[in-house]
């Protein structure tokens, strides 16, 4: 219950968080709710030789509405967003996953930034950074990039980003047309993580056939990722039960399927199915 | 003053535990404190080869490194304290450092000692321990295999007991062989892990001037520690003092004496200075003891009309690795007896075998074999239902103990005290209007619903017990009970209990018989409990007795103080004591509305001792031991609905409907607490909890994001009644009420989920109905399609 012995920076800059990552090594890690981080040290799960708290640097929580997009800082609390009157109004499926995400105390400590940058196979919000393509912002000391969300999940909890790189930004295109979206979660009764996690966002062409479906599926597999063969499967065709079912099936094509003693691979690849469904046809119902 | 006999009264205790100010064992801070740590082991089952502890030694901040090898001679084996009689029980010894072999995954094999608790656990990775792993058993049936490895080389078979009761064989076997209709089951009462919220922990501190030590534990029962440790030690009794403070939940699994008591009291005395040992949620789950855990094979013998004639058990039990303190009557005496239930059961025979394996060792969790025999008895009254084409509510009512036959001797040989149990069911069936809702579901199945509804109607055996049926049953001790009432020359009053509450709410419905018996203001009144030099003797808080044997102690030592406070203010007040009344807390003389006196008065009296009547001692205050003529038998039939989703095999619990009878209440808001809480653990084993372990010993489902407790979120609103049959047997007409609804709410799920999947031809699921099993199951009957 207690961790091995380890350094610990607070940062107030990024340009310090930089520093103090520099001296402290690759094996440091950042920390902001530690909601992820801190079991796994309590365990020795996780021996990091030093913490590097960013939670008081400036300028990286809070919510923006802006032409372009939806910002939100990496620091930003799971609470925050699931209140946030912005993210209801622009992407409901994200404000209703960070609500479903741990319990309360988790909600007001965890940040969305760390729950990406953890990248845990089962947890909400990758799912949803991917159905909805968001961007990642990047800094580290050779400057900053912007990662797509289909590139930053690459393995079980890995990411694209680099040691010395700070998570700094999510960016949510906003939706334009006909647009719904939904985020189904089967929680593990245990855990409260996803068993099965299914975003789904549906667009609607003018002939009332699927212009646009994306669908990002967490609990799964070893990290979360997009069902891209059901989202192709629906392109063009009617929005209804059959082809939605249908397509559903394939909910697992772009996975190996985990399982434990909760969910077989089995009855895994049949929950998956079946959340796929229910968020596309919810996200569907969802279209004003 | 109003009674409070029977009223709501707020817990007492609530204000300092929901504001952070209780105080429990981890919260001592002594000087000079010292922290331990204990190294387990990854293996089920190995011969120890080495243990080098050169460089946790050498540790900057670890003052001492123990061994088997260490303790070795200096702190005897674990006892065991229930040796039953006539089961043949083997002893293997429980090293409280593992010698030689380590027999489960947390077996404990050696103790860090240092400055700080991050030390500690620094140094336990710097501890160099060589295995050679042997093979394991894990499964109680593999265990009783002819080639299986022992876990203990002097018990052979794995078999540490076995225990054989019931009524006479010969008839048993003709009535089992003549009757019409048969029905055999084999259930598996799954392993569960007690998970009470606070983990355990342990202080020790010892003067080396006098020799005195004092341990402050995470205990039910701190006089059996006493006496227990007392022997592992070396301590003299009089020179122990063991305290439990406040106590976060047991459920049982804080029943035993465990060898970290032992250790930390073993280091504290060679090292001079106190030492502390908390647990972590991880050791929990490996460490402290689990519940449950059979292999029933079972036969309920019926006529085809009805009517129960019989019931035949053969019940393979693991007992884990060692035999914990009160284990060995676990799946014997307090399973066994209640097999019948509910019903007038002519033939009864019970077959035990108490099997070791490579796992923790299994201890009494809430209910602690009366859940296991309740599942028994009221799943095959449902199977033996169907199978006769009847509904199981009549089945239950063809065959209950009429409520004119109490007392009523089972043919397993105890005395059922009072009951109405036909009542409970059907006020059970009211309030749910039974029929309308048989119909409903019929509507509701032809629909597509899977709805299910299942009953179940228990006894139980609680209020554990006459001492001399203690002592006939094996159980190495007595199970009276005592208690102390004083009061204090400002009229406020102590009460001393040695009963060990711990989360039951005692300190208030305690307060209440006082208050009531002696005539005070009830915020006048406070317990004291867990603090072998305060307290008198007792044998602690389990088996529902506190109320019922604690409670009965302390209502007659207040009733003598009531006695004497009354003596003494007719001699104050120059008149009769028969002339005396007490009303609002003032003695009155009947007739002469001016001569009064305060309770203050009277108790300041009894201490200046200025005046006396003649022959009375001064002070105020009186003991009593009380040992109960029998048991009490709670009981009550729980209802409950579900309906369960196809889709992913979840069930949803719509209602659920609970009718108990603990007798005489004393504080309904604490009867229904409880109540709730029994019925959410139960049902956590019905649907969610399970220890699993793989064929290696390693614990799986090991941590709370794997080993799923019920959360409130998962449950409906529960409708609790009540009826009221008092208990003729103690003085206060009580019974317990703690365990009830873990006996009642597992099978009442269980028989609902299958009532809802039995048009499918689903016949039996095991525990826990997982969604997972019931969707497989779903599948295989094509089920999961509406």
């Amino acid at each position: 219950m207690i961790p091995a012995a380890f350094d610990y920076y607070r940062a107030k800059s990024i340009q310090e968080a930089f520093f103090a990552k520099q001296q402290a090594g690759a094996d440091a890690k950042w920390i902001a709710g530690g909601h992820s981080l801190l079991p796994m040290m309590k365990l020795r799960l996780a021996t990091p030789p030093a913490l590097i708290d960013i939670n008081e640097i400036d300028g990286l929580s809070g919510i923006r509405l802006q032409a372009d997009g939806l910002v939100i800082g990496a620091l930003t609390h799971h609470a925050e967003i699931a209140h946030s009157e912005e993210v209801v109004r622009t992407w409901p499926l994200l404000a209703q996953a960070a609500g479903l995400i741990g319990d309360r105390q988790v909600r007001n400590r965890g940040t969305i930034g760390g729950n990406l940058a953890h990248a845990d196979p089962a947890s909400d919000l990758p799912a949803v950074a991917l159905a909805l393509e968001a961007t990642l912002v990047a800094e580290g000391p050779s400057g900053r990039r912007e990662i797509p969300a289909s590139e930053f999940f690459v393995g079980p909890m890995t990411t694209a980003l680099s040691d010395d790189e700070l998570l700094t930004q999510v960016r949510f295109p906003v939706p334009s047309g006909k647009v719904g979206s939904f985020y189904c979660k089967y929680p593990h009764p245990a855990s409260g993580y996803a068993v099965v996690g299914v975003a789904a966002v549906a667009q609607l062409g003018p002939d009332g056939k699927f212009q646009a479906v994306r669908v990002g599926v967490t609990g799964v597999g070893m990290w979360a990722y997009r069902a891209e063969t059901t989202e192709k499967e629906l392109v063009g065709k009617l929005p209804t039960q059959e082809n939605i079912a249908s397509a559903a099936q394939h909910a697992v094509d772009e996975t190996d399927v985990s399982q434990d003693l909760f969910a077989s691979e089995q009855y895994r690849t049949h929950l998956a199915a079946l959340y796929t469904v229910k968020a596309l046809q919810a996200a569907v119902q969802a279209i004003q | 003053m109003p009674t409070l006999f029977g009223t709501p009264v707020r817990r007492k205790e609530d204000p300092r535990l929901i504001t952070g100010h209780g105080n429990y064992t981890d919260d001592i801070r002594l000087p000079d404190l010292l922290y331990a740590a204990i190294l387990r082991s990854p293996y089920a089952h190995a011969r120890i080869r080495s243990i080098d502890v050169g460089k946790a030694r050498a540790l900057p901040g670890v003052v001492a490194v123990f061994t088997g090898a260490d303790i070795a001679g200096k702190v005897a084996p674990i006892p065991t304290g229930w040796i039953v009689p006539e089961a043949d029980q083997k002893l293997p010894p429980h090293p409280a450092l593992a010698q030689e072999k380590v027999r489960y995954v947390g077996d404990g094999v050696a103790m860090v000692v240092a400055e700080s608790r991050a030390v500690a656990e620094d140094a336990l990775e710097q501890i160099e321990a060589d295995y050679e792993p042997l093979t394991p058993v894990v499964d109680a049936e593999q265990a009783i295999a002819p080639s299986a490895p022992l876990v203990h080389e002097d018990v052979p078979n794995n078999v540490v007991l076995h225990w054989q009761a019931g009524s006479d064989v010969a008839t048993a076997q003709q009535a089992f062989a003549s009757a019409e209709v048969a029905v055999h089951r084999r259930f598996k009462n799954q392993r569960l892990v007690p998970n009470a919220m606070e983990p355990r922990a342990s202080v020790a501190q010892y003067n080396p001037g006098s020799g005195e030590l004092t341990l402050w534990t995470t205990s039910q029962n701190p006089h059996i520690v006493r006496l227990l440790l007392s022997g592992v030690i070396g301590v003299p009794e009089q020179k122990l003092r063991v305290v439990a403070p406040d106590v976060g939940g047991g459920f049982g699994s804080k029943i035993p004496f465990y060898p970290e008591e032992a250790l930390v009291s073993f280091a504290a005395m060679q090292l001079g200075r106190p030492v502390k040992w908390t647990e972590t949620r991880s050791e929990n789950f490996l460490a402290t003891t689990h519940g449950r855990d059979q292999i029933q094979d079972v036969v309920l013998y019926g006529t085809k009309d009805g009517k129960i004639v019989g019931v035949e058990a053969n019940i393979l039990a693991n007992m884990g690795a060692y035999l914990s303190t009160a284990a060995p009557g676990v799946p014997t005496i307090l399973f066994g007896l209640i097999l019948p239930g509910a019903y007038a059961i002519p033939h009864v025979r019970i077959d035990v075998k108490g099997v070791l394996t490579n796992t923790t060792p299994i201890e009494a969790y809430r209910g602690a074999g009366r859940p296991e025999a309740t599942f028994i008895i009221e799943r095959l009254v449902d199977e033996y239902a169907h199978e006769i084409d009847m509904d199981p509510v009549e089945v239950r009512r063809k065959n209950f103990i009429p409520a004119d036959a109490f007392p009523y001797n089972t043919s397993t040989g105890l005395t059922y005290d009072s009951g109405n149990y036909e009542l409970t069911l059907r006020k059970a069936l009211d309030a749910v209007d039974y029929t309308q809702l048989r119909q409903r579901q019929e509507k509701l199945r032809k629909q597509g619903h899977l709805i299910g509804i299942g009953t179940c109607s228990y006894v139980e055996i609680c209020g554990l017990g006459p001492s001399k049926v203690a002592g006939a049953v094996g159980f190495q001790g007595g199970l009276w009970e005592s208690a102390i009432v004083r009061v204090h020359p400002s009229g406020k009053v102590n009460v001393y209990v040695g009963v060990s509450p711990h989360g039951q709410g005692e300190e208030t419905t305690f307060a209440q018989i006082v208050a009531d018996t002696v005539g005070v203001p009830i915020e006048d009144v406070s317990i004291v409990h867990g603090d072998t030099a305060a307290i008198p003797m007792g044998w602690g808080t389990y088996g529902s007795r506190t109320t019922p044997v604690g409670g009965s102690a302390l209502a007659l030592a207040a009733q003598k103080v009531a006695d004497k406070a009354k003596r003494l203010a007719a001699h104050l007040l120059e008149a009769s004591p028969d002339d005396v009344v007490m009303q609002d807390g003032l003695f009155q003389v009947k007739g002469v509305p001016q001569a009064q006196a305060t309770f203050q008065q009277v108790a300041l009296a009894a201490y200046t001792a200025w005046d006396l009547p003649e022959g009375e001692e001064p002070g105020l205050e009186a003991s009593s031991f009380y040992d109960p003529p029998n048991f009490v038998y709670p009981f009550g039939t729980h209802l409950c609905v579900v309906e369960i989703d196809r889709e992913t095999g979840n069930v949803h619990i719509l209602r659920y409907v609970a009718v108990d009878d603990c007798g005489r209440v004393i504080n309904p808001m604490i009867v229904e607490g409880q109540v709730h809480g029994g019925i959410v653990q139960g049902i956590g084993q019905a649907l969610w909890e399970g220890a699993v372990y793989d064929d290696q010993g390693q614990l799986l489902s090991g941590s709370m994001m794997d080993y799923a407790l019920p959360k409130a979120s998962f449950f409906p609103r529960f409708e609790v009644y009540r009826t009221e049959t008092p208990a003729p047997f103690n003085p206060l007409g009580v019974k317990g009420i703690g365990e009830t609804g873990t006996i009642a709410s597992t099978p009442t799920v269980v028989n609902a989920v299958l009532d809802a999947l039995r048009p499918l031809g689903i016949e039996d699921l095991e525990m826990p109905l997982t969604p997972q099993r019931i969707w497989q199951a779903l599948q295989q009957h094509g089920g999961d399609r509406s």
